[in-house]
């Protein structure tokens, strides 16, 4: 057997532009974890159940364990580690994870944090039942959910400005 | 004034790291590693024929394949049984790589490594292997009736039978004024971790060393192992746990096959090697639990207390039974709840399967015992038609009782005998708190809207903190950092905060200055490992007597320097002080330097510490007979026995009357876990527990098919609670200190999975009039229990 033949693909990561060259087959999920080593992104399930591996493309989720990294030409990706404010430390989705206790092993959470900070762009002040709602796509094993809600909420606070 | 840390809602340091993709999981690690897949039997019963790689060969990027054949020295053995018991009489362990026969769908044949996970996949799928089928024996009436063996040496299929008695039970019940007999069954289930598990090994041709990373739950105990399977002196091996992605119980059973081959793999090839499990070899390669069947038979008088209870049940194991017995140990004891139980007999078979192995998951036993008492008791109230709070109020081992000796062995081969817990008080807390004695109002305005509702409760205890043993070394910088470290790992429970809460009381020093490591061989060698919720008690003890013994030695260099009195001081804020004298202080870092004695002044700092710096006594030694260099000290905590939290919880459903769709309106808890450390971090274990137990109660369940394929082996079909599945959780504490440990603390993380099915069954079966024998329950079942009622 011969070597893969590689495809090139170029998109940009987190602002970032890459020009990658890789099998065709590679998944996203893998080409961003081991190609480009942003270890954020985590890999649940693959097959796209678990929501662990979702990253916003041109500002909406999609499971990177289901579509392979050269159809993503052209795109502009953000993961977990683009969700982070402009200093580096955390923004206002991981945050409010933070405050509200929201996460225990931290293995899901890249998920909800990506797939939250899309949610809010159009949601600035989610209730409870649009909060659970709108993480009901993501698996945790942990927290049983209830904490994740209501960071859902704080987040909206913190990114929107309470009362604003 | 320094606050105290201990009892308050701290934060987790873990998260900005986590929450930021700078978490380090197992497959975030060794990019460059050479990685592994596996031939899997598709046979839940085979004899392996043949073995064909001739085609697997000639892909580009395969670097090795190994079979049985190739597994040299101890390898070749079978994986250790890792808790003998005298009367597992017929305990069996699986090779890393089968032999020449394969007993359940998903065990390991051949190991294949290439240069990524893609090609080795590639090689796997052009791997023959010819095998024989064998009869499969699947679920435990087919173990039971042993028409057909999983073992050929294993008669019955039985690997143990065991008796445990207090009293003369069924003479007891005999005489009883009332007897009841129930058959009660539960259903697989599994830990299920977001993250699978996972192997990176390096080997240092060089330093003749091994460095494994695993996703464990119990790096020392793997490192031991592992060393012992390659014949390398422990000496030269370390294992690191890396962050883990939840292991509710799975990630403790070691060492996996894969545990042993990739070390083995990397020394062989020279070159680093990882193994990272997909989801469906978890599903068909790790451990499942839950699977057992109890009939029991109860005798009790008029108020409905206990004079007699005898449980018969039947634990299917699965294939082997690396972890020996401790799940229907657990359930034999654990079965007892907060109850006297009168006189008591558990007699329990431990089955063979041709399915995965049974280990403990998150509640290990208990939601079965739990699940089997609570029945019980909602069955003699139905029976004396008096209210099930009041008939658990009856049989309650009360406040004055303790500490209470069932004349039973516990799992660690400890006696059973609770420390502390107030039984009447939790139950008076969760009856408030429902609303348990307003529910008939609610019930009839319900049925005047067309609604069914049906309110239930379970009770249990929960022995946690088992030995033997948990240790800390705590060492203060020169420049003041605290470093921390216990051998136990972590899976998401937030140990560092915890460990550190602890550390900055005990010591005195601000919580950001300490700094936590878990799971880490290199930093701490002898530990156990995190299972039955025992960190808070077992580490958290241990750290606790470390950082007074850093304290005291502390206190003592200071007192030299500040000359003053140990009994003077104190330590505030990283600072030690004399009480009374403010400037007259000395900061930990500059006691860390002077704990040091110097010839060299390698920084400033250091200078203070050297020969001619300091006034010194020139006939003793620098360093007094009994010190030692360094403000550091390392203790142990090994603790009598377990420490016994308890919990109770109150569900309200709604079952709808056309669909049987079963929905939980209210879940509420009251949990007494001893003193607590970090509110914030126990109401979010138990928030966690009872998600499993509302999956365990509803949703989940392991259906394999007569030929032993596990049918739902995916997140598509294995359904796990989402946000819509999970109801708010509305939690209560009662406090009561264990006398048994230095905190007062019991075990949290397992509590809130126990009580779920016992509880939501209690509820279904109030809303519906139908009793509830076997759990899960799904609305197809329920609808045919309905239809077989109105028959």
């Amino acid at each position: 057997m011969t070597t893969e033949a590689l495809v090139r693909v170029a998109f940009t990561v987190n602002g970032a532009p890459y020009d990658l060259e890789v099998p065709a087959r590679r998944l996203l999920s893998d080409a961003l974890r081991h190609d480009l080593r942003l270890t954020g992104t985590h890999v649940g399930c693959e097959h796209g159940v678990c929501g662990a591996c979702t990253v916003l493309v041109d500002g909406a989720p999609i499971r990177s364990c289901l579509v392979f990294a050269v159809s993503l030409e052209g795109a502009a990706i953000t993961t977990v580690e683009g969700c982070r404010n402009a200093e580096g430390g955390m923004g206002p989705v991981q945050q409010a994870f933070q405050e509200c206790h929201a996460l225990q092993c931290g293995f899901c959470t890249p998920g909800f944090i990506t797939t939250v900070t899309a949610y809010l762009e159009d949601h600035p002040a989610p209730t409870a039942a649009e909060a659970r709602e709108a993480i009901s796509g993501n698996l945790c094993r942990c927290t049983g959910y209830q904490n994740i809600v209501a960071a859902v909420q704080r987040a909206a606070e913190i990114k929107w400005g309470e009362g604003a | 004034m320094t606050t105290k840390l201990f009892g308050a809602r701290i934060r987790r340091s873990e998260d900005p790291r986590l929450v930021t993709g700078n978490g380090r999981y197992l497959d975030d690690l060794g990019h460059d590693a050479y990685e592994v897949a596996f031939v899997r039997s598709p046979h839940a019963h085979a004899r392996i024929l043949d073995i064909d790689v001739s085609e697997g060969v000639e892909v580009d990027g395969l670097v090795a394949i190994y079979t049985y054949q190739d597994l040299d020295g101890r390898m070749g053995e079978p994986l250790p049984l890792l808790i003998p018991h005298p009367t597992l009489t017929h305990g069996r362990t699986q090779h890393a790589l089968a032999r020449d026969e394969v007993n359940y769908v998903g065990e390991a044949v051949v190991m294949v490594v290439a240069v990524d996970r893609y090609v080795a996949e590639d090689v796997v799928g052009r791997v023959r292997v010819d095998y024989e089928p064998l009869p499969a024996v699947v679920g435990i009436d087919a173990a039971r009736a042993a028409a057909d063996l999983v073992h050929p040496d294993v008669p019955g299929n039985a690997a143990a039978v065991m008796v445990q008695e207090s009293g003369d039970a069924e003479a007891a019940i005999d005489a009883a004024p009332h007897v009841l007999e129930l058959d009660l069954s539960i259903e697989r289930s599994a830990s299920m971790p977001m993250e699978g598990k996972g192997v990176l090994a390096r080997w240092d041709s060089d330093d003749e060393s091994l460095l494994v990373h695993t996703s464990t739950q119990t790096s020392t105990s793997v490192r031991q192992a592992v060393a012992a399977k390659l014949g390398l002196p422990v000496d030269r091996v370390e294992v690191v746990t890396p962050d883990v992605g939840g292991g509710f119980g799975v990630k403790i059973v070691h060492p996996w096959p894969e545990e042993v081959l990739v070390p083995w793999a990397a020394v062989r090839l020279g070159h680093p090697v990882k193994w990272t499990e997909d989801r469906r070899e978890h599903f068909v390669s790790s451990a499942h639990e839950r699977a057992q069947q109890h009939h029991v038979r109860v005798g009790y008088d008029d108020e409905g207390r206990l004079h007699g209870l005898s449980v018969r049940f039947w634990h299917d194991n699965g294939a082997y039974t690396p972890y020996g017995l401790i799940v229907p140990i657990i359930t034999s004891t654990q079965l007892l709840g907060p109850y006297k139980p009168g006189a008591y007999r558990v007699e329990f078979t431990s089955l063979y399967t041709n399915t995965v192995i049974v280990t403990p998951y998150r509640g290990a036993g208990r939601p079965q015992g739990c699940f089997v008492m609570e029945r019980t008791m909602d069955a003699i109230a139905d029976a004396l038609g008096l209210d099930r709070a009041e008939v658990r109020l009856r049989n309650f081992i009360r406040p004055d009782e303790m500490p209470y000796d069932h004349g039973l062995i516990f799992q660690d081969g400890r006696p059973l005998v609770y420390d502390s817990g107030d039984f009447p008080a939790s139950l008076d807390k969760l009856t408030k708190l429902v609303g348990w004695d307003d529910f008939e109002a609610y019930r009839a305005q319900a049925r005047s809207e067309g609604r069914r509702v049906g309110i239930g409760l379970a009770c249990y205890v929960e022995g946690t903190g088992v030995g033997p043993y948990e240790g800390g070394h705590v060492r203060v910088e020169t420049d003041g950092t605290v470093v921390v470290s216990t051998g136990l790992t972590t899976q998401g429970q937030g140990h560092q905060t915890m460990l550190a809460q602890i550390v900055a009381d005990e010591l005195g020093v601000p919580f950001d200055r300490i700094r936590v490591t878990t799971g880490d061989t290199r930093r701490f060698k002898y530990a156990v490992g995190t299972f039955a919720s025992r960190t808070a008690v077992m580490s958290g003890s241990a750290v606790a007597l470390t950082a007074r013994k850093v304290r005291e030695k502390a206190l003592r260099i200071a007192a030299q320097a500040l000359e003053a009195s140990v009994d003077d001081l104190d330590i505030v804020d990283g600072h030690v002080e004399v009480k009374g004298s403010p400037g007259a202080t000395i900061d930990l870092g500059a006691v860390a330097v002077l704990s040091n004695p110097l010839r060299y002044a390698f920084d400033e700092a250091a200078a203070r510490a050297t020969q001619f710096a300091t006034p010194a006594d020139p006939d003793t030694p620098p360093v007094a007979p009994g010190e030692a260099p360094g403000l550091e000290g390392t203790d142990f905590y090994s603790p009598p026995r377990s420490t016994f939290a308890n919990g109770m919880h109150a569900v309200v459903v709604e079952t709808d009357p056309d669909t049987a769709d079963i929905k939980i309106l209210r879940y509420c808890v009251v949990h007494d876990c001893g003193t607590i450390i970090n509110p914030m971090i126990v109401e979010g274990q138990v928030h966690g527990g009872v998600a499993q137990g509302v999956g365990g109660a509803l949703y989940e369940r392991m259906e394999y098919g007569p030929d032993g394929q596990l049918l739902n082996a995916s997140f598509m079909d294995f359904l796990m609670p989402y946000a819509s599945e999970v109801p708010e959780i509305e939690i209560d504490h009662l406090e009561t200190p264990s006398p048994l440990n230095p905190l007062g603390v019991k075990g949290a993380g397992e509590a809130g999975v126990i009580p779920g099915s016992a509880a939501i069954a209690s509820a279904i079966e109030d809303a519906e009039g139908i009793p509830i024998r076997s759990m899960p329950i799904s609305p197809s079942e329920l609808f045919d229990l309905r239809s077989r009622r109105s028959v």
